[in-house]
């Protein structure tokens, strides 16, 4: 067996990781990427949590809503994201700076 | 064997999450990112969730990381005239670099010192193995019914609203 220790280290690197990315980089896709892999690190913790706690398995539960709800941030923000591109013809986040501007 | 099968897989997730934070070329990041969501699939598979495993490679790799090239492939920049022979490069470039990996690491020191120093009372427990779909059902049509009735018309609300915003503009 495991120990819960071992899933706590990875899952802080790979939030460390993606709190890297998504400062990092200036593509607004790349930091939708490094938000997934920060509520992927959290899924880890909380599934790792959840198996000292068969009978209610709240942990997976937690994961599983978690899991629903990124995809359905992922869907609008590729949306947003879309249309930002049909009109700036840019996805550089330094470079989209005005709100409206006709 | 089940140890060295564990930091196996925890080397892929972070070796991914490592290419995805240096690699520039957006391409490479999204097919890191999809190494990243396998390995972490399997880290499920070892604490215990079979179902979440499951449903993080369909949900994940096989909606969300799609729907991501989609979203790469479609903002592909027009003024870089590409030919067959050279190789599809979209790069992005980095800012704040010093400062942001600094942030990061002192995060990851201060989530260390944290876990090492705390004292969880579960250490020794014993872990009932099984599988966890049966309880998973359970407990959506009992505790959770709620929950999943919201998150369904949730669901539901994002997708009208994102195809709502991502149409064409009648001019």
């Amino acid at each position: 067996m495991i120990a819960i220790q071992n899933y706590l280290v990875i899952s802080a690197l790979l939030f460390s990781i993606g709190l890297a990315v998504t400062v990092t980089k200036r593509n607004a896709i790349l930091i939708l990427m490094g938000i997934e892999l920060m509520l992927n690190a959290v899924n880890l913790n909380m599934v790792a949590f959840s198996q000292y706690d068969p009978n209610r398995l709240q942990g997976q539960m937690f994961a599983l809503f978690i899991m629903v709800i990124a995809a359905a941030e992922v869907t609008v923000a590729l949306a947003i994201i879309l249309k930002i591109y049909d009109y700036f013809k840019n996805l550089d986040l330094d470079k989209i700076n005005s709100l409206k501007k006709y | 064997m089940m140890q060295l099968a564990f930091f196996v897989f925890a080397a892929i997730t972070v070796a991914g999450a490592f290419y995805l934070l240096f690699t520039k070329n957006v391409l490479y990041a999204a097919f890191s990112l999809l190494l990243t969501l396998l390995g972490i699939s399997g880290l499920f598979v070892f604490a215990g969730a079979d179902f979440l495993a499951v449903s993080q490679i369909m949900i994940y790799v096989g909606g969300i990381l799609i729907l991501l090239i989609f979203g790469i492939m479609l903002t592909n920049n027009k003024n870089f005239q590409r030919t067959n022979l050279q190789p599809n490069k979209i790069e992005v470039e980095h800012h704040n670099r010093f400062w942001a990996v600094l942030v990061a690491v002192i995060v990851f020191f201060v989530f260390l010192k944290i876990i090492f120093n705390a004292n969880f009372h579960i250490i020794g427990k014993k872990i009932h193995n099984g599988s966890s779909i049966q309880q998973i059902g359970i407990n959506l049509m009992t505790d959770y019914i709620f929950a999943f009735e919201v998150i369904g018309i949730f669901l539901l609300a994002a997708l009208i609203g994102a195809v709502y915003i991502a149409k064409k503009e009648k001019v």
